[in-house]
């Protein structure tokens, strides 16, 4: 622990050395903190993709680090903390429950911006960003909806938590509207990631009846269950190629490449400011993977002007009429949701049997 | 509603990773052996045996590299605890994030990639779950009806006893420790190779710890680890199922029953241990404990 202390102090006064002789030239530094392994093909590896973009985009004017598998918890103010001393001036926080550990941190280096993916508190210092995840589920809950042949669509759910609650409710309603008997399944896994589980819980959903998967877990389990039984699903997070053209149908990925190169421009150029940040399909943030053949040519076609129309704020998945699932008002004809709806949506809609696990 | 059949089904697959590790764990305590990498030992196998499935196209042999490789991975801990004498548990838990961290570096490759599909065995399911059924008499027979599981106990029991009959203590203990690696290199393979059909950095996702913790269960007996294994995998199974036909159960309470059924089956032990005539403790006696022959 001493020796530690001793290191760490060492290499700050060093740096404080360092830096004033040669700020000219140095790079700027942009830390990274991620929440799992970079090779877990999924969050992970797609977040360390959009580093490598903003490697590859500003070459030598920057430079990039970063800590994979950081606990969420204390764990992740000490690795803030090492790479604030590091030098990095922006350092980007990608995983919901390193929110506390952010502010915390960020308290301590004014100097230091910090941007926090999922989270909900900022600073002057600490700006936040999200993409619209449910954007995409309305275009595959629209495939899904017609791909089905036992009306019975299975959804593999993490937490249930307003982001994973989003998605649920926007792929029923998009299916629903092609397929009116269509049928709305849910199962908790209680876990980002976790293959076997996953696994069994798409294999409960099969033995149910189900024949079309969607998950919001990381592994591509289901999608080997779903290849068994003859179902189809789609691709999270990242594309999932390997199970093209089927059972993986579409995909949606998480492109946080425009995020990340607008954001360390800024800091480049010194226009970087606090914000919330929650952009969609339009903003390429939100990205429908390649719909296979596996799909007829005209649900394609359907899905992919869905895709157009959100793209280009035409349509917005949830537009009334609209009932939450207990029967009450949610949203009137022609009326869309306010973001601080969304943003704490703890009900399902109207049509959706299962309940939210308290 | 639900079909008691089907869920059986699904337990069985389940049920099959924790199975086999469990299995080769109940042979290395027997042998007196506390081996807490387990899970490095799955994760190794699961990587392997996904690395020669997809280069040779043959799901079998990767199930016989991955059981090498566990066999292989254990070596290291066997080097630690059997020849420099260091602290078991100490080395397990080295054994467990070595075998984490050695697959994500050697797994890159490996990303993104499928594994061949493996042909159903005799009632559709598959060929590994048959073979984990089988291990369980197996193991059984051969720790209870052989001269070499009696010798293999009597390590574990006592290894100054043993070592006085002149067994040698090291050897026997080296050959269950690379049993316990082989068995839990194949439980990794089966979720790599059989489950998720893809290798993923962490897929194991704490299966080993489980695997220990159902050894406990069994009170170090084979069929009580096949018990164990049903019910730890069943509860799995049965809260997703519930969940899926919209049974409202308090899905927390159902995750937690084995592990609450483990601590009451340690409490029956020790009772028994504490109250019965006959001193027969489930744990054997010498677990945990290095042997060195001149201390």
């Amino acid at each position: 622990m001493q020796r530690r202390t001793l290191l760490a102090s060492a290499s700050a006064i060093l740096m404080a050395l360092a830096v004033p002789a040669m700020a000219q030239d140095e790079p700027l530094k942009v830390g990274f903190i991620y929440v799992g392994p970079v090779g877990d093909g999924g969050w992970t590896y797609q977040h360390d993709l959009a580093r490598q973009a903003v490697e590859a985009e500003y070459g030598d004017k920057v430079e990039t680090t970063f800590i994979e598998s950081v606990p969420e918890g204390a764990d992740a103010e000490r690795a803030l903390t090492q790479l604030a001393l590091a030098g990095n001036k922006l350092i980007f926080a990608t995983s919901f429950g390193f929110m506390d550990p952010v502010m915390n941190v960020a308290a301590k280096f004014p100097d230091v911006k910090f941007e926090h993916a999922t989270g909900y508190k900022t600073a002057p210092n600490v700006a936040t960003y999200d993409a619209r995840f449910y954007e995409g589920r309305a275009v595959i809950g629209t495939i899904a909806g017609h791909m089905t042949e036992s009306n019975k669509i299975g959804y593999i759910g993490s937490f249930p938590i307003p982001e994973v609650i989003q998605g649920i409710n926007s792929s029923f309603i998009h299916a629903k509207k092609v397929n009116p008997d269509v049928e709305m399944k849910v199962v908790w896994a209680y876990s980002w990631f976790d293959p076997a589980k996953e696994a069994d819980a798409a294999a409960a959903l099969l033995a149910e009846g189900v024949d079309v998967i969607l998950q919001h877990t990381d592994s591509t389990a289901p999608l080997a269950k779903a290849q068994e039984a003859g179902a189809i699903g789609f691709g999270q997070a990242s594309d999932m190629a390997a199970f093209k053209p089927s059972p993986r149908v579409a995909s949606i990925i998480d492109e946080w490449s425009p995020y990340y190169i607008k954001r360390v421009g800024a800091m480049l150029d010194g226009t970087w400011e606090t914000g919330s940040s929650w952009a969609g399909i339009g903003d390429g943030e939100v990205v429908i993977g390649e719909i296979t053949d596996a799909v007829p040519a005209e649900v394609k076609a359907e899905a992919e002007a869905l895709r157009d129309k959100i793209g280009a704020g035409e349509y917005h998945p949830f537009t009334g009429p609209l009932n939450k699932a207990d029967g009450s008002e949610w949203l009137a004809e022609g009326e869309t949701a306010p973001d601080s709806d969304l943003q704490g949506m703890n009900f399902f809609v109207e049509g959706i049997t299962a309940q939210i696990p308290q | 509603m639900i079909d008691p059949l089907s869920i059986f089904l699904l337990l069985l697959s389940a049920s099959t990773p924790i199975l086999f590790a469990a299995l080769g764990e109940l042979v290395a305590e027997r042998a007196g052996i506390l081996n807490l990498g387990v899970e490095g030992m799955m994760i190794a196998g699961a990587l392997a045996g996904f690395a020669a499935a997809y280069a040779t196209g043959n799901p079998f042999l990767g199930f016989a590299v991955a059981a090498l490789a566990g066999a292989a991975i254990s070596l290291l801990y066997t080097l630690l605890t059997q020849v420099f004498l260091a602290n078991q548990v100490a080395s397990g838990l080295a054994l467990t994030l070595f075998g984490l961290g050695l697959a994500a570096m050697f797994g890159k490759p490996f990303e993104g990639v499928k594994a061949p599909p493996m042909p159903d065995g005799p009632f559709g399911i598959n060929w590994i779950v048959w073979l984990g059924l089988l291990m369980v008499p197996v193991i059984w027979w051969f720790l209870n009806r052989t001269r070499r599981g009696l010798i293999l106990r009597a390590v574990g029991e006592n290894h100054e006893a043993a070592h006085a009959l002149g067994y040698d203590v090291h050897l026997t203990r080296t050959a269950a420790i690379a049993f316990g690696g082989a068995m839990a290199g194949v439980g990794g393979a089966f979720i790599s190779i059989a489950t998720v059909l893809q290798w993923t950095e962490g897929m194991t996702a704490g299966a080993g710890w489980i695997a220990l913790a159902i050894v406990v269960f069994s009170s170090w007996t084979a069929f009580g680890v096949l018990a164990g294994a049903w019910l730890f995998g069943g509860v799995t199974v049965l809260q997703l199922r519930l969940q899926a036909a919209e049974v409202d159960v308090p899905v927390q309470l159902l995750s937690m029953a084995p592990y609450l059924a483990t601590i009451i089956v340690l409490v029956l032990i020790s009772a028994r241990q504490t109250y019965s005539r006959k001193a027969g403790g489930a744990a054997p006696g010498s677990l945990g404990n290095n042997f060195h022959a001149l201390r």
